[in-house]
């Protein structure tokens, strides 16, 4: 069939649709996708979700029966990092995201519409598959003087914002800009920049923090509720435990030189080559929760610490003042073991590590916190 | 007269709105609004200098490198370090395909879709496809075989009735003019780019762990270690991907990048001479050597005059901020950005709002101007540029190119050339970048695994007060970071960046900014689907995020710093 008339024909084709809806295994397998190809994928989002690898079978026929959900992509206070993050999505690629998985029908970035004809495909899709689609936020909202701050089409981005995810299954909040109110929050945060979940109370939100979020975490998250219908469990400050519930220092490849003592003391020097700690340049990795020695990026091709820098935190709260100055030691890392969590050791940390900045903001946010539902891995 | 809006311009980067009046099919006058602004530069008061990178990295992460670069050669500039030999390749590698792959990136993912209609791709006849292909490179994936399957899975995607970000387009617009074949090409090479990007860029995460945000920049060199006998350093087999990936990206550059822009310009001469707008070009030149002599010249032609290239001097650079959403130095008066202290006060139309008040301030972005002009930066600036000083390599490539179109020097003065002068930057840059390799192998060979001047890292060796720039000529053009320390603080921090001067709004004497300017003329079929908009303020390559980031200095809160 052709298209030559946009909306009429996507109308139409939408309306056949409906008959008969293809579930993501199907639609993979259609578009020439191996079931080879398919399973490693479901093997590597088993990884990715932390489960054992006896549970890549079921993964695969969880995808084998769901349908293609539905997603839009807002881009508010950001810097398109999170989305670059995306196109770097390897398993699956962005081009299977978009074309097999899901159906995108709201990305600024990428979408051929512009205008009112955005506009338009945003509202038809909220309204069509309203309390059904998952809505990914990009960025943070800027809630001072009316949100004047951030405006797409006329309309603020907390106005904008408070509908869609109002209205969507679950709001993922991609990096700690979306999460936390990021760099816009940093003090003195002059445009009262927050995350969706301050913005947006009532949503069901799910924090992806990480400066940018990395891809893998997004696919898992979104395959995670695919598999198991429900959404991940996640520890006090609303991020997965599957990619949040270990302590970067607990997992680096650099551990045991921190044991021992041997400490890289100026960039380049014969410990910096030899990959010793990084503890002394500044590594925040003692006070982060997040799976990058683990999961690693682009591809698993590397990860800050690999790459000779310390950790700068980026996943954690307000880390752009807790965990700055970047080059600055954190004080007194206690010698707690690997089963401590964010909940019950984040906290303390980090607020010594904060002492460069006053942080009102960002402590009354920690403190804020429930207690977390369940802190260990299930 | 009517007046169209376009909010949100996709397929960029940020948060742009344009409004046009429109008369007899053509635009009169257009205005370029930013609607989203953070503040970046405010909060980076207090800190500490050598953060700075981190911090203004985050202005953008499209382009990614950038800020991280400028600022970077802002601080060093300001306490006077000389990097490495080996800190510079490892940049210049970092700096070269990041280029390169956002060009690529930019003319599949963002701007492709002005000039391709993907549903006619789907009347394609693959064998002709194939013919058509194989006519312009030896590319291996040009096969009748391949673009079937191409056909089918996009089939395939129609027919499962639900559209994504395909959806609700200018499909069948009559400014679409290629036929089939080449829309089904172009749209096979859409994909493949996708694939593509994410494989090239991993030299950003074998050189600096990761992209987007690498995190290996250090004032004073590089944090990525070199010692071919660890395995946690830069060895050979680390050196060897790199070389690999960068193959990959000239050859993509070289068989599919440059083959298809041609052919597709091919079909669209008529842009040659529509978009031109402000005429003014400037580029602060890039990728120096050892001795800080750069390969691409930096200056400014004015007036499309390139008999005559003007050397640059910062000192000639101010904003000004008439038409934008702050309080300056007074109405018409300009601040250079080492004195760069505005305050904001947004007196637009309250949100939800339906125009934009454009005789008043309209915009977040202020306007850049060199000796008050307005001046167009981007690839485009940068051929020009190096094609004027008489640049070799850049010479040779545009020649080439205008040949094969069949058109003159002045052809480049438009949409089309914009978009041109893009492919021929990542072509060079794609040739260039390896033999950077090949130097910083030599150096290791030679021993020398040198990448950081710790000599000024510890801030207690640094004067009271300094100042200093950082220019980068950056993918999308000319980009500058000024900064003030005291007593081991950021005082001050100001960015001048590519996106603001081309998005920038009107100035006090009325000109327009190069968008607006741009615009101005250009040919509209139908004014509910304003493609030919999309077409020229693409062709810019938007980044809104980096364009607005200035922020006020009247609030009360003052930053503590606790002396620790």
């Amino acid at each position: 069939m052709s298209i030559q008339k946009n909306s009429d024909t996507s109308e139409k084709a939408e309306q056949s649709a409906e008959k008969r809806e293809y579930s993501v295994g199907e639609i993979l397998k259609q578009r020439g996708v191996s079931r080879r190809d398919f399973l490693k994928f479901c093997t590597a989002m088993t990884a990715a979700m932390s489960l054992p690898a006896s549970f890549a079978p079921s993964v695969a026929q969880a995808l084998d029966e769901v349908k293609r959900p539905t997603l839009v992509w807002l881009n508010f206070q950001d810097c398109t990092g999170d989305t670059e993050a995306l196109l770097r999505a390897s398993n699956p690629t962005v081009g299977e995201i978009i074309l097999d998985i899901l159906s995108v029908d709201y990305h600024e970035t990428i979408m051929a519409a512009a205008g009112h004809q955005a506009d338009e495909a945003l509202e038809n899709t909220i309204t069509k598959y309203k309390g059904k689609y998952l809505c990914v936020v990009e960025g943070s909202i800027s809630m001072k003087d009316g949100g004047v701050y951030g405006c797409t089409s006329g309309k603020t981005h907390l106005e904008i914002a408070r509908r869609v995810c109002g209205s969507a299954l679950a709001t993922i909040a991609i990096g700690t800009c979306a999460a936390y109110g990021g760099i816009a929050a940093a003090v003195p945060n002059p445009t009262g920049a927050v995350g969706v979940k301050d913005a947006v109370p009532g949503a069901t939100v799910i924090n992806l923090p990480g400066c940018p979020c990395n891809a893998d975490n997004l696919t898992a998250t979104v395959v995670h509720y695919l598999v198991f219908g429900k959404i991940p469990a996640m520890d006090s400050k609303g991020r997965p435990l599957f990619a949040y519930g270990k302590r970067i220092h607990d997992n680096c490849e650099r551990r045991p030189h921190f044991d021992a003592g041997q400490y890289v003391e100026h960039w380049g020097d014969d410990a910096h080559r030899k990959g010793f700690c990084l503890y002394k340049m500044g590594c925040k990795g003692p006070a982060t929760f997040h799976n990058c020695p683990t999961q690693r990026y682009n591809e698993k091709t590397s990860w800050p610490v690999a790459s000779g820098h310390g950790c700068a935190g980026c996943s954690e709260p307000q880390f752009w003042d807790t965990m700055s100055p970047l080059y600055r030691r954190l004080p007194n890392v206690p010698g707690f073991g690997i089963e401590a969590t964010a909940d019950k050791i984040g906290l303390g940390l980090v607020a010594g590590a904060g002492a460069a900045f006053a942080v009102h903001g960002a402590l009354n946010a920690l403190r804020k916190d429930k207690e977390p539902e369940e802190t260990k891995e299930g | 007269m009517a007046r169209i809006v376009v909010d949100p311009i996709t397929r960029i980067e940020g948060h742009l709105r344009i409004e046009a009046e429109i008369e007899g099919g053509f635009i009169k006058d257009a205005w370029s609004s930013a609607t989203m602004f953070r503040g970046i530069e405010k909060i980076l008061r207090g800190r500490d200098p050598r953060d700075a990178w981190f911090w203004t990295q985050r202005f953008c992460g499209v382009c990614t490198t950038v800020h991280s670069i400028a600022s970077i050669r802002a601080v060093e500039d300001a306490l006077k370090i000389k990097i490495p030999p080996n800190a510079q390749l490892i940049r210049n590698i970092i700096m070269g395909i990041q280029n390169v792959q956002d060009h690529v990136i930019h003319f599949y993912h963002l701007h492709a879709l002005d000039w391709v209609d993907i549903t006619s791709a789907l009347k394609a006849d693959p064998t002709k496809t194939a013919a058509l292909a194989a006519s312009l490179s030896d590319w291996p994936n040009n096969s009748a075989t391949y673009f079937k399957a191409i056909q089918d899975k996009v089939k395939a995607f129609v027919a499962s009735g639900r559209l994504g970000p395909f959806a609700n387009a200018y499909w069948g617009h009559p400014a679409y003019k290629l036929p089939p074949e080449a829309n089904l090409m172009a749209t096979a090479h859409y994909l493949e780019a996708l694939e593509w990007q994410k494989d090239v860029i991993k030299i950003h995460a074998i050189l600096g762990s990761k992209n987007p945000h690498p995190q290996s920049f250090l004032v004073g060199g590089m944090s990525i270690p070199i010692d071919p006998d660890s395995q946690n350093a830069l060895n050979a087999d680390k050196l060897f991907e790199i070389k690999r990936l960068l193959k990959k990206a000239q050859e993509f550059v070289e068989k599919v990048y440059i083959p298809d822009l041609l052919a597709i310009a091919s079909f669209y001469k008529e842009w040659a001479a529509i978009g031109g707008g402000v005429g003014n070009y400037m580029s602060y030149g890039e990728f120096p050597d050892a001795n800080g002599n750069l390969w691409f010249p930096s200056g400014a032609l004015l007036n499309k005059d390139l008999s005559k290239v003007l050397p640059i001097d910062q000192g000639k650079i101010a904003e000004y901020v008439d038409h934008s959403w702050f309080e300056g130095a007074g109405a018409g008066k300009g601040l250079h950005p080492f004195e760069g202290e505005t305050e904001v006060r947004y007196t637009g139309p309250k949100p939800p709002y339906q125009n934009l008040d454009t005789n008043g301030k309209y915009s977040f972005a202020k306007s850049p101007r060199y000796e008050e002009k307005s001046m167009e930066v981007g690839p485009l600036a940068r051929i020009l540029v190096a094609y004027a000083s008489g640049h070799k390599e850049t010479k040779a490539v545009v020649d080439l190119v205008l040949g094969k179109l069949g058109v003159g020097a002045p052809a480049l003065f438009s949409t089309l050339g914009r978009t041109a002068a893009r492919g021929i930057d990542a072509l060079l840059i794609a040739q260039q970048t390896p033999k950077w390799l090949d130097e910083l192998i030599g150096n290791i060979s030679k021993g020398d695994y040198r990448i950081h001047n710790n000599e000024s890292w510890d801030p207690s060796t640094w004067p009271a007060e300094a100042k200093g720039y950082g220019f980068h000529e950056a993918p999308r053009g000319a980009l500058g970071h000024w900064i003030k320390i005291k007593d081991q603080k950021i005082l001050n921090y100001q960015a001048v960046v590519p996106s603001t001067w081309n998005s920038s709004p009107r100035d006090a004497k009325g000109q327009r900014g190069p968008y607006e300017a741009a615009l101005v003329g250009t040919p509209v079929a139908d004014a509910n689907k304003p493609l030919e908009i999309l077409r020229t303020i693409h062709s810019f390559d938007p980044c809104m995020a980096c364009a607005v980031h200035v922020m006020d200095v009247d609030g009360n809160e003052v930053i503590k710093v606790k002396v620790s």
